[in-house]
């Protein structure tokens, strides 16, 4: 058979026409326009449908805290003050009152009521509705009733190989809520908490109206809120582009918007981000990529942020590693912490963006302390190290072990861990080097298996601006992020102390205490605190960076 | 004809299930938990997590997994990201827009790239040629992400002639420099391709026969030199296609286009197996459609090829 050529080639052409051209009716006008007042900046796309106890990403927290409003807000110190909340009242730190004040409501009109609160908390605590930030609600009375928890932090696999089963929840709401009226309801700690009140501004403990709970996913898509923001509209997040936010005339609280509202565009990397900061196409930026960490601070002169931010991080010694326990141990775990120079590691390979620790917490948080007892080990010095490691092999030789630190190659470790190690090297005359896993989930694996064959990076960046939020999670006994299976009964028994102490500062003593005790077993040695490093335009004016990294919106005005 | 193309799309049958089969496979063997690896550093209580997989079937052996997939694809449902979102949202957003982009490229690359590669050919050995090849193994030679950091930097920062990055529902205007970056290696293998291919055929006999009828210049290389150069170059623009669809990913990076090289980026690092089964499934089908296209233009080029019956 043979072709018309000429046809089959006007075909082909038609064809490819075609399709170019159905491609370009695809268009649609939504190009953003910084409309007048309105402050576009940079986010990222969340991980999940909006839904305030199902978000534990930066991308979708920002969001949220823009549209809802909690019992207490934060400043940018992350002093606490009452947002909804008329009072949080307590005798013995475990009984807590909560009144609420009049006049809140969200916006399709719902008054927001103490049901509000306690149904999120209780959707949100529930088992089957499997919602991320489920953990947050497990120190109120009767959340084992409804989520109950496998003790074998390890597997999903029972010793036989046979999946285990999640146990179905013994009730469906937790009876240490109670409504007591429209405006009051109480909650029952499981154990005493003195600074309760201070992770209440986290995304998951704000309240939702009573629609979210017909169907939450769709919720998700368009939800209603009470905060300084609301969404524009049905459709005002649009997937994997941006989401428009508008100031809610409605909004009752102290962060009444400067603006008229926020647009945040989403960036697969924050490199094309800066571009488009540039390019003049974004007003504020509340990150900044590598590649420019030595040009922002000229390039956007007067209009940059360079602070430290809530954030920590750190190298994991794992305790089930031989050498590494006991005094043994301790000598070696010191004479690693002695070897590593934060100083220059900060200033070269971070140019300055990260701040040299000084403790386990972060320099943004109330109660933090640069003054800790013990925290000399963390300055370095080549030839203590090399001695405490001397000392070390009088008790039992290392031998020609190779040190490595596991990373994931996808975050951008390696330049830190390769220097790291270097100066672990050359002061102690051992062989350290990195180790790479190709993604987080592979190193996590190994972490989470106990099957690290050496230190591994770890970080920790804290959901409320508490001590305590850095320190249980990741060094209590069993913790849900205590990987590395560190134990000691004197650093749990400080927490503990410190849980249920009657004020605040009091608390804060025992927190040092405790991470005194740390700087002594160095289950984890730390590192430095990540900066938050921003830029804004020329449009906007007053921005200001809060203690979780992210600037506060509502005060940014522009034109 | 029409049965010779009717056989090839029944050919995309056993492609397409071997294919996502294997892909589904590879998705399934990646190290590493995706669900723990979806909390970071703070991992919710194990009950938690166990509920979602079991909600994703990930406590399933890898066959079952796969026909779960299967039946779903059988019912139009293509499954759901660990986000919730289906896939097919995904597949819809993110394809028009890389296809836009890639066609924009092609046309670049193939008009471009051909008139360069005719002109060089037809001036073998003089200045032009020479300015030509050092054009294009210049653009060989730089890396896509220095090209783009470059452009973008001189063009839409510096300039301001164009958009920094593609803005929502990329609008083709700011299509245009990401293409243009996209296009650039392309571009120059096709000029080397056209050129040689050319300079070949231009002491070929039937040059040298229509030559000698008396045919005019213009027509000589029109028809008889241009139509019999243009092989080699189909074959590869072909090929070329499918690479412009998924090599995007770098490009879409620098200026922020949710495509499908991103998306697909994206998904291989969560482990999100439908989606990373459904894109490239998809990818398959276009790449044996393109392929079908430039064998149908084999036949429309050179007279002496006949299609099999």
């Amino acid at each position: 058979m043979r072709f018309n050529r000429i046809g089959t080639a006007a075909v082909g052409l038609g064809l490819a026409t075609a399709l170019v051209l159905t491609g370009c009716a695809a268009e649609d006008d939504t190009a953003s326009t910084s409309a007048e007042g309105i402050i576009t900046t940079n986010g990222s796309e969340p991980q999940n449908p909006l839904v305030t106890t199902n978000t534990t990403e930066v991308g979708g927290g920002k969001i949220l805290t823009s549209i809802y409003a909690g019992l207490v807000s934060y400043d940018a110190a992350g002093e606490i003050s009452n947002e909804v909340a008329e009072s949080l009242e307590t005798d013995d730190s475990i009984t807590w009152t909560v009144t609420l004040k009049d006049g809140w409501t969200f916006t399709n009109g719902e008054a927001v009521t103490a049901s509000s609160f306690v149904n999120a908390w209780n959707y949100g605590a529930l088992i089957t509705n499997a919602q991320s930030s489920s953990y947050f609600f497990d120190n109120i009375v009767g959340y084992t009733d409804v989520n109950a928890m496998i003790d074998d932090p390890a597997g999903t696999l029972d010793e036989d190989g046979s999946v285990l089963q999640v146990p179905a929840p013994t009730a469906e709401t937790m009876s240490g809520l109670t409504v007591v009226d429209d405006q009051t309801f109480t909650v029952e700690l499981v154990a005493a908490e003195a600074d309760w009140p201070l992770r209440l501004g986290y995304t998951a403990y704000m309240p939702l109206p009573e629609v979210a709970f017909e169907d939450m996913e769709a919720f998700g898509e368009n939800p209603i809120g009470n905060g300084p923001y609301m969404l524009d509209g049905e459709g005002a997040w649009e997937h994997d582009i941006d989401i428009d936010l508008v100031a809610n005339p409605d909004y009752a609280g102290e962060r009444v918007p400067a603006n008229e509202g926020v647009t945040m565009r989403f960036y697969a990397t924050l490199d094309a981000a800066y571009a488009d900061m540039q390019g003049g196409n974004l007003d504020v930026l509340d990150a900044v990529p590598d590649s420019a960490f030595e040009t922002y601070e000229t390039e956007f002169d007067g209009r940059t942020a360079n602070q430290p931010a809530a954030v920590f991080q750190a190298i994991n010694i794992p305790q089930y590693l031989e050498h590494w326990t006991g005094e043994e141990g301790e000598l070696r775990r010191a004479a690693i912490s002695r070897a590593i120079n934060r100083d220059e590691i900060t200033e070269f390979i971070f140019q300055g963006t990260r701040t040299p620790a000084t403790d386990f917490t972060s320099p943004v948080i109330d109660g933090y302390s640069d003054e800790l007892e013990g925290a000399e080990v963390l300055e370095y010095d080549a030839d203590i190290a090399a001695d405490l490691w001397a000392q070390a092999d009088a008790i039992a030789p290392y031998g020609d072990t190779v040190f490595d630190i596991a990373y994931n190659s996808d975050g951008g470790h390696q330049a830190w861990v390769d220097a790291a190690t270097q100066s672990i090297s050359n002061a102690l005359g051992i062989t350290a080097q990195g180790k790479p896993y190709p993604t987080f989930a592979d190193a996590l694996t190994d972490r989470a298996a106990g099957t690290l064959t050496g230190a591994t990076r770890a970080g920790w960046q804290a959901d409320y601006p508490s001590l305590y939020n850095f320190l249980a999670p990741n060094y209590q006994t069993g913790a849900g992020s205590n990987y590395e299976g560190y134990s000691s009964e004197e650093f749990d028994n400080l927490l503990d102390e410190g849980s249920v102490a009657p004020d605040v500062e009091t608390a804060t003593g025992f927190y040092q205490d405790a991470q005194e005790v740390l700087l002594k077993d160095l289950p984890t040695i730390p590192l430095w605190y990540a900066n938050v490093n921003g830029v804004w335009g020329d449009q906007v004016d007053n921005v200001v960076f809060g203690w979780d990294s992210v600037p506060l919106y509502d005060e940014i005005t522009k034109g | 004809m029409w049965g010779y193309v009717g056989r090839r799309l029944l050919q995309l049958i056993p492609v397409f299930f071997g294919a996502t089969f294997l892909i589904y496979f590879m998705v399934f063997s990646l190290p590493g938990d995706p669900i723990a690896a979806l909390f970071g550093e703070r991992p919710p209580p194990e009950a938690v997590i166990q509920t979602i997989r079991e909600q994703y079937h990930l406590n399933d052996p890898f066959i079952v997994q796969y026909f779960y997939y299967v039946g779903g694809i059988l019912t139009g449902d293509l499954g759901t990201t660990y986000s919730g979102r289906p896939v097919s949202d995904l597949l819809v957003q993110a394809f028009p827009i890389t296809f836009r982009l890639a066609m924009l490229a092609l046309a670049f690359e193939a008009i471009a790239g051909i008139l360069l590669g005719l002109i060089a050919g037809l001036r073998k050995g003089k200045f032009f040629d020479g300015s030509a090849l050092v054009v294009s193994l210049l653009l060989i030679s730089v890396p896509t992400f220095v090209l783009g950091f470059i452009l973008q930097y001189v063009f839409a920062i510096q300039l301001g002639w164009f958009r920094t990055t593609v803005s929502a529902g990329a609008p083709l205007g700011d299509l245009v420099l990401p293409a243009l970056v996209l296009a650039s290696v392309s571009f120059a293998y096709i000029v080397r391709l056209t050129r040689a291919s050319v300079s070949d055929n231009l002491g070929a006999d039937f040059v040298r026969t229509a030559t000698a009828k008396g045919l005019s210049r213009r027509r000589v290389v029109s028809v008889h030199i241009l139509r019999n150069s243009l092989i080699p170059v189909v074959t590869f623009l072909g090929v070329d296609v499918g690479a412009l669809m998924v090599g995007a990913i770098v490009t879409e990076g620098i200026f922020n286009i949710n495509g499908v090289g991103g998306t697909v980026y994206q998904a291989v690092t969560r482990g999100e197996g439908p989606t990373v089964v459904s894109f490239v499934a998809v990818m398959v089908i276009i790449y044996m459609l393109a392929n079908l296209l430039v064998d149908l233009l084999y036949a429309a080029l050179d007279p002496r090829i006949r299609l099999a019956k």
